[in-house]
């Protein structure tokens, strides 16, 4: 079409909006309802009840109730966290013990059997095949219990209903109702949350979304709180309240999240993005029975499997890295431990540790591999790796895993700093990229990525300095 | 061989020709969109159709980026996309512009507007828009089972008459109505339906002279386009990505 042709209809469309007046989006609106209304009066057969979703309604009004939305929403995380730690402890040994134990020697006997040399078989065997033994017997048995009744609870459609609980918040906070909606995704995975903003029409508000969405706990983070929760603070107590009260510490470090989303979008709708909260009607979903089969499918594949992939795609160069730069040496010192050391000193100063913060480097790809990088650098830092031929480290239980964590200097305070660590740091590699694809904007990225870390720090020194003034 | 199966293998049965594809969407014959309000289960009509495992979960808008997949039958290579779940196609946020493009700029063979038969009413706003942008439409009554559980029924025949569309009664989740459902999108897409759609009636009648008036001269400068009547009121509308495609002579492209 011509250029003229196309300004003459323009110029029509205008001319006759100014004669039909401001209101035509409304009556548009109005007169879709009134068709859809009609024509569903035509062709709707109710039959018997005249209220066909009581049950739900009663349900509704108790899961999203002021008195007693919060306290269920926490009793429900608490038990699906509970039978995680309780359940997940004896797999985990099990597969341990056939990785590192079984398995690892076999390995080793096999290299020397056809001759490696000793750095390919180092770097194969004790660096990339070691690093995929620990994420697969750390990993997998909690997510195999933990992602199928999340997603069952998410199929059922209680997770709306926490967001419709949280939505008051959101608005007070400065920040758009449907951000509870996003920040539930981000439970699962943090580049899924960012995607899912989308949602968000207002482009202030959905900053504020993606920025924050880093406080949700993501798949790769909760093996990690759960795993320390139960070594550390479920050792505080005797064994029949340990995994209540670790999963107790885990729901902590969870709302604690959940805190500090609020807190920042307060602060960002406050300063640096400022503006008006839009309105909008948050729908509850109806309730769906779970298809439990294809459910319990579903998680395994798209979560379990995946994270777990994830994990070992990552874990495998990660396990490499660790290997080479603990058997690289300058001086009598490994590359690993000169590092360690040298960040001793600055991580102590959080209660933290060198070996935390240099496996926070190597995991900026993944933090499914965290804890096995801790555990692999622990163990290289202690030089048990290459102490021989035999096996290096036996891991039967959570239990081992604790007392090689002890040996490498960790208190309870180290402990709950990480945990804390684990929620407050950098967005993983994944999450940042896609950051970068839904803003475009580099300086936002790089405030995503950098703030939650300084924040980290800033949380982690309190409660560092708090601990010794009582210690 | 139990009943079942025998009625799986049965040349009757459409699901004998049905030959889940996946991803392998290359050269397809017909392209299908996959359009519906949040949470009507577009899901998992798609992972009925593509034989793919895409997560559906209870949410609303899970679906903000488009997904494709897709099918053969009876010799006909369709491609399936999964647009994102919206309430309408008026507003301008993400998922709203991108499931609106895709039925204007995309011009599917066929679009499924997938709605929750419980909540009919509701979920029609939205077809009665998607009907206005294209006159080759399926309506999927999905979740059925739920519906009837609570005791409501649909008449799909009215319905149908109504929308000027086929209404097929689904539910996909336990795969009922999706044989009914393909065979019905292969009979629209090689034109062995022709559909009447619906337009939307209830305007005032200044509005409804005025949007004719801007109709005509659409229609003059575009002879063949199907939602010219959509277009004017977009434009009664001031919505700014249609002045935008105008002027960048989108709509020129649509007619090729």
């Amino acid at each position: 079409m011509k250029e003229e042709d196309t300004q003459d209809l323009l110029d029509l469309a205008s001319e006759l909006r100014w004669e039909v007046g401001e209101n035509f989006h409304d009556t548009l609106v109005e007169g879709i309802y009134a068709d859809a209304a009609q024509i569903a009066q035509k062709t709707e057969i109710k039959q018997g009840e005249p209220n066909p979703y009581s049950f739900e309604r009663k349900l509704d009004q108790v899961l999203t109730s002021k008195k007693y939305g919060f306290p269920i929403m926490i009793l429900i995380l608490s038990i699906i966290l509970w039978l995680t730690i309780q359940g997940a402890n004896y797999p985990s040994g099990l597969l341990a013990n056939f990785f590192l134990e079984f398995l690892h020697p076999i390995l080793k006997t096999g290299a020397t059997h056809i001759g490696l040399p000793w750095w390919l078989d180092g770097f194969l065997i004790d660096g990339v095949y070691l690093a995929l033994g620990w994420v697969i017997s750390v990993m997998l048995p909690p997510m195999a219990i933990f992602f199928p009744m999340f997603t069952l609870l998410e199929d059922f459609g209680y997770l709306p209903r926490v967001a419709f609980n949280l939505d008051s918040l959101f608005k007070k906070s400065g920040a758009h109702g449907k951000q509870a909606l996003t920040m539930s995704m981000g439970w699962g995975c943090n580049a899924a949350g960012v995607v899912a903003t989308r949602i968000i029409d207002s482009p202030r508000e959905r900053l504020i979304a993606i920025i924050t969405n880093n406080f949700s706990l993501c798949n790769g983070r909760w093996p990690t709180q759960i795993l320390i929760a139960t070594i550390f603070i479920g050792a505080l107590v005797p064994d029949g309240l340990s995994s209540l009260l670790a999963s107790i510490a885990v729901i902590g470090v969870a709302l604690l999240g959940v805190g500090f989303t609020f807190l920042s979008s307060w602060m960002l709708s406050k300063t640096l993005l400022k503006g008006e909260v839009s309105t909008f009607a948050l729908e509850l979903p109806p309730y769906r029975p779970p298809n439990l089969w294809t459910t319990l499918y579903t998680s395994l594949i798209d979560r379990t499997l995946i994270v777990l992939w994830r994990a070992m795609v990552f874990a495998a160069p990660a396990g490499a890295v660790i290997w080479l730069i603990s058997n690289i040496y300058v001086g009598d010192l490994s590359l690993a431990n000169i590092t360690i050391d040298w960040m001793d000193g600055f991580g102590l100063f959080f209660g933290l540790n060198g070996v935390i913060l240099l496996a926070y480097v190597v995991a900026i790809p993944a933090n499914e591999i965290v804890i096995p990088t801790i555990l692999m650098l622990t163990v290289a830092h202690l030089n048990l790796i290459g102490a021989g031929d035999g096996v290096m480290f036996e891991l039967e239980s959570t239990t081992e895993t604790a007392a090689l964590l002890r040996a490498g200097g960790w208190t309870l305070l180290t402990g709950i700093n990480l945990m804390l660590f684990s929620l407050l740091h950098n967005p993983c590699s994944t999450t940042i990229y896609t950051i970068y694809q839904e803003t475009k904007s580099w300086k936002w990225t790089v405030f995503a990525s950098i703030m939650p870390v300084v924040l980290g720090f800033l949380v982690t020194f309190l409660v560092t300095q708090i601990w010794q003034v009582f210690h | 061989m139990t009943e079942l199966e025998a009625c799986d293998s049965c040349a009757l049965n459409n699901s004998a020709q049905l030959l889940k594809l996946g991803i392998n969407v290359e050269n397809a014959d017909y392209v299908i969109a996959l359009a519906g309000n949040p949470n009507t289960g577009k899901s998992t009509v798609f992972n009925a159709l593509t034989g793919l495992k895409q997560h559906t979960g209870n949410w609303p808008g899970k679906t903000v980026t488009r997904a494709e997949g897709g099918y053969r039958y009876q010799d006909h290579k369709m491609k399936l996309i999964d647009l994102p779940g919206t309430y309408s196609l008026l507003s301008t946020s993400q998922d709203e512009e991108i499931a609106r493009n895709f039925i204007l700029f995309g011009k599917p063979d066929v679009t499924i507007i997938v709605v929750d038969a419980a909540r009919i009413e509701r979920n029609l706003n939205l077809v009665l828009q998607i009907l206005e942008i294209t006159d080759r439409a399926v309506l999927c009554l999905n979740l059925m089972d739920e519906a009837l559980r609570h005791h409501i029924d649909i008449d799909e025949r009215t319905l149908g008459k109504e929308l000027g569309i086929p209404v097929i009664k689904c539910s996909a989740i336990k795969k009922q109505g999706i044989p009914e459902l393909i065979s019905t999108v292969h009979q629209v897409a090689t034109r062995q339906i022709i559909c009447k759609p619906h337009r939307i009636k209830g305007l005032s009648k200044p509005a409804q002279k005025m949007v004719e008036k801007l109709d005509q001269k659409i229609r003059k400068n575009y002879p063949g386009l199907p939602n010219s009547r959509w277009i004017a009121m977009r434009l009664m509308d001031a919505d700014v990505d249609i002045i935008k495609a105008l002027k960048n002579g989108d709509f020129d492209q649509v007619l090729t």
